[in-house]
């Protein structure tokens, strides 16, 4: 029990995907100029990730290992994430308006999400078991979410602030983005106890 | 034999996604656009047609589509401009010249000696901002002007002026504080 | 009796600087050598001026006549003759012109015919006329009409009336004055409110820097016999405050977005009190009202002015000092500089300071907001003001919102207290305006938009009805050619059945009867084939033959049906 809860808070703080795996940086940096936006490409990231890896691994073990085709991995997960983003999207469009409405015009861009295909690779490499696997994504999305979220709340604020005129927009944000990312440095003794 | 199974198996995965896509596709259909609504609610009603459609909401159905820039609204302004390019997630661009140019909020006025009754720009108001009957004099509803101008151009004697709204109590804003630049008294010393 | 009071977060303790003014009685101002009188003085409809250039007027005589419920009369403040009503200058911050009537004083001083109102005996609704046609509104500052404010909610009742006597801004001692002087009168007229609102409990709230206030206030109240508590408050800005006072009196706390009426509370100025028992017992309407003149001036005093005297002409009784540089309208904390010298007093004009470089040193330049919270200590709303500077100054109005913009009072505090010298107010009210005028534009354009869809409608339905229009003319005439058709039927079926039986014969009858309406209706149509030449004739049975050639007509009916059908109508 133990091991999977550090597997969940390590994806969620020490190898956090954005800022310190690096990974699904578009949307962090696309999606983060409002707090409401932020919310709303985080639960559709923590949904479709959480699906894809579980997905990834059922497509890995019963489909691409029985046939000698791990070099296909890659191929195979984006041909499948895009594919479940895209029901997901249909489905939630049909069924729930109010959802739509909050994360509608987000889960198009997760489909070109690095995050969302990198986690499934991270879980081949360390050859999770499917539990693993899951937790493994959940926690990564749950850590994307996070960072998202008070990236645009820093963002938002910075918006007021009176930035020099050759930092204004995208380079005050990296600027912060590379902050808070030696600030999730500081997580990485966590585990080592 | 093993690209073969390669080939097949690929090929496999993209029928079954495909299919379920496809069935999706048909079983998921959803009518309307809610980003239209939106996109319409921004833009500021003036129906005026300086964006090249015929009224806000065809242009808001353009703009959604894909067919018209973000920029082609001169009464909405440069802050129009601002909130579509939020809203829609595109880059901000300066309003477009050839649909015309951001100016303060006018009316539209009727002279009244010189109308003569003949109800064309009634038919052209697109608000419905316009009374009168055929023969009788017209006179335009201060109020309900959207300052479109799409009456000038109908009215056969150039009887109907644009003019601006003075500012009044009512319509008259605080201004934004505006901070004074005087060199510190230290340096002023030095 | 003894009251507990109740303290509010917040507030500062600027330098009173009162006692320059209350040294010396009110003093009547002499007449001014012309009155400008702004028809819009309280809030509401803009009153329609109710007399011409060149009307002679009475001194109380009705100028402008309210607009609406919420709106209040304005009167003219002497007798004289109106020289002109136009757009004129008024001490507003815009710096705006609005509709003014100009009276030239005839310095007669002749008033309208002026009779006490026996309040008691007239129904409430009677009352509340009667003071809005009098003009009566609130003279602490906001103008609001008292009448709407004497209308008892019909949801809470009413259970605390408070009169506002706190004058918690530095310099001002006009109502500090009015208190001392006239205490009597102030407590009928809270009578009079109390009449109309019937609350449980009247009370009175003075801040304790005015004793003989205090004093006088207590002498009148027991003189008259009325239960009203006169409550000394402690002296802190903003105490004078309605909400501040009601918190402080009763304990009540106002939420956003609710009136003190929500809560059962009314809360009135006492110089209000006042001139609502002058239009009641004296049949004066509000034209005049007293003002502190004060600030950098020789002869600091109270003095008692009519509503529209230039200020230019009023100012000199002070004997301002030379360095005077301009003149603040209200308090150092809510007031304004004036835009022009000349500008009329207006009912809520409660002081002029005049203002020197020494006595109101400028503010040093604004330096950044180091977020230390000072503004969030003082705020008697208990507010984030810096978090309110923070997205007014980001232009980011949705957040404002969220931090209850709309809940600041604009009573300087948060400037006053901050050290960077923000003046925090002026970005709050800037958000104000903004998003005020941001939802007027909002709502014109849902208005223009429902107007536009209804237009496209309206004219989708014309097009509909009119080419329903056509499609019911085409029937129409369809609907002959088929009438003249039967009628030529009927005249070839003309010979009746023999009468065998009784059935057969009512039957053939009434086939007689209507082939005879048919052949009637047929014949009332023109037809331009019943006179032709034999040419003509001949030409059309070509016609009908080629017709019939190419099967677009049955075979065509004799040409003649109406004489055939006359000996129809002769054999039945």
């Amino acid at each position: 029990m133990a091991h999977y809860l550090f597997l969940l808070i390590g994806a969620v703080l020490v190898n956090n995907v954005v800022l310190v795996k690096i990974l699904g940086l578009c949307p962090f940096m696309g999606v983060s100029k409002k707090l409401e936006t932020a919310y709303g490409m985080g639960a559709a990231t923590t949904f479709v990730l959480t699906l894809a890896t579980g997905a990834s691994f059922i497509i890995d073990h019963y489909l691409l290992i029985p046939f000698g085709l791990e070099y296909l991995r890659t191929l195979s997960f984006i041909v499948t994430i895009a594919a479940i983003v895209q029901l997901t999207e249909m489905v939630i469009a049909k069924t729930s308006p109010m959802l739509q409405q909050v994360l509608g015009i987000y889960l198009p861009l997760i489909t070109t999400n690095c995050a969302v295909l990198g986690v499934p690779l991270i879980n081949i490499s360390h050859s999770y078991g499917f539990m693993e696997s899951l937790l493994f994504g959940a926690g990564s999305a749950i850590g994307f979410s996070l960072v998202l979220v008070l990236f645009a709340g820093i963002r938002e604020r910075v918006d007021g602030a009176e930035v020099p005129l050759p930092f204004k927009g995208a380079a005050i944000a990296m600027v912060t983005a590379g902050l808070m990312s030696l600030a999730f440095m500081g997580f990485a003794g966590l585990d080592r106890y | 034999m093993e690209l073969l199974i390669a080939i097949a198996v690929m090929a496999l995965g993209a029928v079954v996604l495909g299919a379920a896509l496809g069935y999706a596709s048909i079983k998921f259909k959803v009518e309307g656009d809610p980003i239209v609504e939106k996109v319409d609610a921004i833009l500021p009603q003036t129906q005026c047609g300086q964006c090249g459609f015929p009224g806000c909401k065809p242009y808001a159905e353009a703009i959604v589509k894909g067919e018209a820039e973000i920029n082609q609204c001169p009464p909405g302004g440069d802050e129009g401009v601002r909130k579509l390019a939020d809203l829609l997630g595109k880059e901000y661009k300066p309003l477009s010249a050839e649909h015309g140019e951001e100016k303060p909020k006018a009316v539209a006025v009727i002279r009244e000696e010189t109308c003569i009754g003949c109800t064309l720009c009634i038919q052209a108001c697109p608000v419905d901002a316009i009374v009168g009957a055929a023969k009788q004099m017209h006179t335009v509803v201060e109020s309900l002007c959207t300052g479109c101008e799409l009456c000038l151009k109908p009215c056969p004697v150039e009887c109907i002026d644009m003019v601006p709204v003075p500012e009044t109590l009512d319509t008259w804003k605080w201004k934004y504080p505006v901070i004074e630049i005087k060199p510190a008294e230290g340096r002023k010393a030095a | 009796m003894l009251q507990k009071l109740f303290k509010f977060k917040g507030g500062v303790k600027p330098a009173y600087n009162k006692h320059q003014s209350v040294g010396t009685p009110i003093a009547t101002a002499p007449l001014p050598s012309r009155l400008v009188i702004p028809l819009h003085q309280s809030i509401g409809g803009t009153p329609q001026p109710v007399v011409a250039v060149g009307d002679k007027v009475l001194k109380g005589q009705l100028i402008g006549a309210a607009d609406g419920w919420i709106s209040a009369a304005v009167h003219a403040s002497t007798s004289g003759t109106v020289t002109d009503i136009g757009p004129y200058l008024v001490p507003h911050p815009s710096g705006l012109s609005i509709d003014c009537v100009v009276i030239e004083p005839d310095g007669e001083e002749r008033w309208i015919e002026r009779q006490p109102l026996d309040y008691r005996a007239m129904a409430p609704e009677a009352v509340r006329t009667y003071l809005q046609q009098s003009g009566v509104v609130g003279l602490g500052g906001a103008v609001f009409p008292s009448h709407a404010k004497l209308t008892p909610s019909r949801d809470v009742p009413m259970e605390e009336l408070v009169i506002n006597g706190a004058e918690c801004e530095p310099w001002i001692t006009c109502d500090d004055l009015i208190m001392r002087e006239r205490a009597a009168e102030i407590v009928s007229g809270i009578g009079l409110f109390r009449d109309l609102l019937q609350p449980k409990r009247v009370l009175i709230g003075i801040e304790d820097n005015k004793p003989e206030a205090v004093a006088a206030m207590k002498a009148a109240v027991q003189t008259a016999g009325e239960p009203f508590e006169v409550l000394a408050v402690p002296t802190l800005y903003p105490a004078g405050g309605a909400k501040q006072l009601i918190r402080v009196l009763t304990g009540k706390e106002i939420p956003a977005a609710k009136r003190s009426t929500d809560l059962g509370v009314q809360c009135f100025n006492v110089a209000t009190a006042w001139t609502a028992w002058r239009a009641v017992a004296h049949g004066e309407p509000v034209i005049n009202r007293i003002v502190t003149l004060t600030g950098n001036a020789g002869k600091p005093r109270n003095w008692e002015v009519l509503i529209g005297t230039p200020m230019d002409q009023l100012l000199p009784l002070a004997e301002p000092a030379p360095d005077t540089d301009g003149v603040i309208m209200g308090g150092p904390m809510m007031g304004f500089l004036i835009p022009a010298p000349d500008v009329p007093v207006i009912k809520a004009t409660n002081c002029l300071i005049a203002h020197s470089p020494t006595l109101f040193p400028p503010k040093p330049p604004e330096m950044p907001c180091i977020r230390c919270g000072e503004c969030a200590r003082a705020c008697p709303q208990e507010l984030q003001p810096f978090e309110l500077y923070w997205w007014s100054r980001a232009r980011n109005f949705g957040k404002t919102q969220e931090y209850s913009l709309f809940d600041c009072i604009e009573c300087g505090c948060c400037s006053y207290v901050c050290p960077a010298h923000i003046p925090l107010v002026q970005y709050f009210r800037f958000s104000k305006s903004e998003i005020w005028a941001r939802e007027k534009d909002k709502k014109m354009a849902e208005g223009a938009k429902d107007r536009f869809e209804f237009k496209q409608y309206r004219e989708e339905r014309e097009k509909a009805e009119k080419a329903e229009k056509l499609a019911k003319a085409a029937a129409a005439q369809a609907a002959k050619k088929a009438a003249e058709a039967a009628a030529a039927a009927g005249s070839e079926a003309s010979p009746a059945p023999p009468a065998d039986d009784p059935e057969a014969a009512k039957k053939a009858a009434i086939a007689a009867a209507m082939a005879r309406a048919k052949a009637q209706r047929a014949a009332v149509q023109p037809r331009n084939t019943d006179s032709v030449s034999p040419d003509q004739a001949e030409e059309i049975a070509a016609i009908d033959a080629r017709r019939q050639q190419a099967g677009l007509e049955p075979p065509a009916p004799s040409p003649e049906p109406a004489p055939a059908a006359a000996p129809d109508g002769k054999e039945a």
